[in-house]
């Protein structure tokens, strides 16, 4: 069952980033970086809570997810350790996630060389 | 031919212009990214069954995710299921994989540091800045709010 929420969660929101990228002049880019801040903003307001409770993977593999995972980093981070929390919560909730980017990013950019085109 | 005016030759022209498919791709980028949130369930669920607490299973999903997508961007797999599943492969966390490995390979001929180092972060660089600057300002606002 958590199999079909997180497929109709996580389909849901690349529905709703399929239609805005159709009909705005928007690239996947300004996607990822607007719907990262977004995930902020609604973990940050308790919204996003709700959608990763019944969605699971759904609601956290799309990039909304990672931005609801640092808001929650933070919050949590500043509630245990005031000031100095706000500012360090956030990557250390994100910290294996950027850390994975960078470190297999960096090998298989290496490795592979771009296809050509056909 | 030659007897269009410049009315009818619209007409003829509009006909002419591919149809927008945004039917088509709304179902192709929920089935897209349905399935690659399925298959981050599944990871989840098996770090789950290892006894993992639930924030170790979020990190262990990501990495997972991330290596995947890192992997398939380079062995050119990542653009044809992108090219299918539009959004649905580039809001998923392995898009942000592949927006890391594609500019970062493509542009491997500038060097080691200028090219791959530099050219990883094209859009990861934002996407960065927003997310953890945004974090930030919604921890500090945080202790603001509940004092």
């Amino acid at each position: 069952m958590d199999y079909i929420k997180a497929f109709i969660v996580g389909g849901g929101i690349c529905v709703i980033a399929q239609v805005i990228l159709d009909r705005t002049k928007l690239t996947p880019g300004h996607i990822l970086v607007s719907f990262v801040t977004l995930g902020v903003v609604l973990g940050a307001l308790g919204i996003y809570e709700p959608l990763v409770e019944f969605g699971g993977a759904g609601a956290k593999t799309p990039i909304l997810g990672f931005g609801y995972a640092l808001a929650k980093g933070a919050i949590k981070g500043a509630k245990a350790d005031g000031f100095l929390g706000a500012f360090s919560g956030g990557l250390e909730a994100g910290a294996g996630g950027i850390a994975a980017a960078i470190i297999f990013g960096y090998t298989m950019a290496v490795i592979f060389n771009p296809k050509t085109k056909d | 031919m030659e007897n269009l005016n410049n009315n009818e030759y619209q007409k003829f022209a509009d006909k002419k212009v591919p149809k927008p498919t945004y039917l088509k791709n709304v179902i192709l980028a929920f089935l897209v990214g349905g399935a690659i949130c399925t298959i981050a369930q599944g990871v989840t669920n098996f770090l789950e069954s290892q006894g993992y607490n639930e924030d170790l299973c979020g990190m262990g999903t990501s990495i997972v995710m991330i290596f995947i997508g890192s992997l398939l961007t380079g062995l050119g797999v990542y653009d044809k299921i992108g090219k299918v599943g539009g959004a649905g492969a580039a809001v998923p966390i392995t898009g942000f994989a592949n927006s890391i490995v594609a500019p970062a390979m493509e542009f491997k001929r500038e060097g080691f540091i200028f090219g791959v180092a530099a050219k990883m972060f094209i859009i990861a660089g934002p996407v960065l800045v927003y997310g953890i600057g945004s974090s930030i300002i919604a921890g500090l606002l945080s202790i603001l709010f509940k004092g």
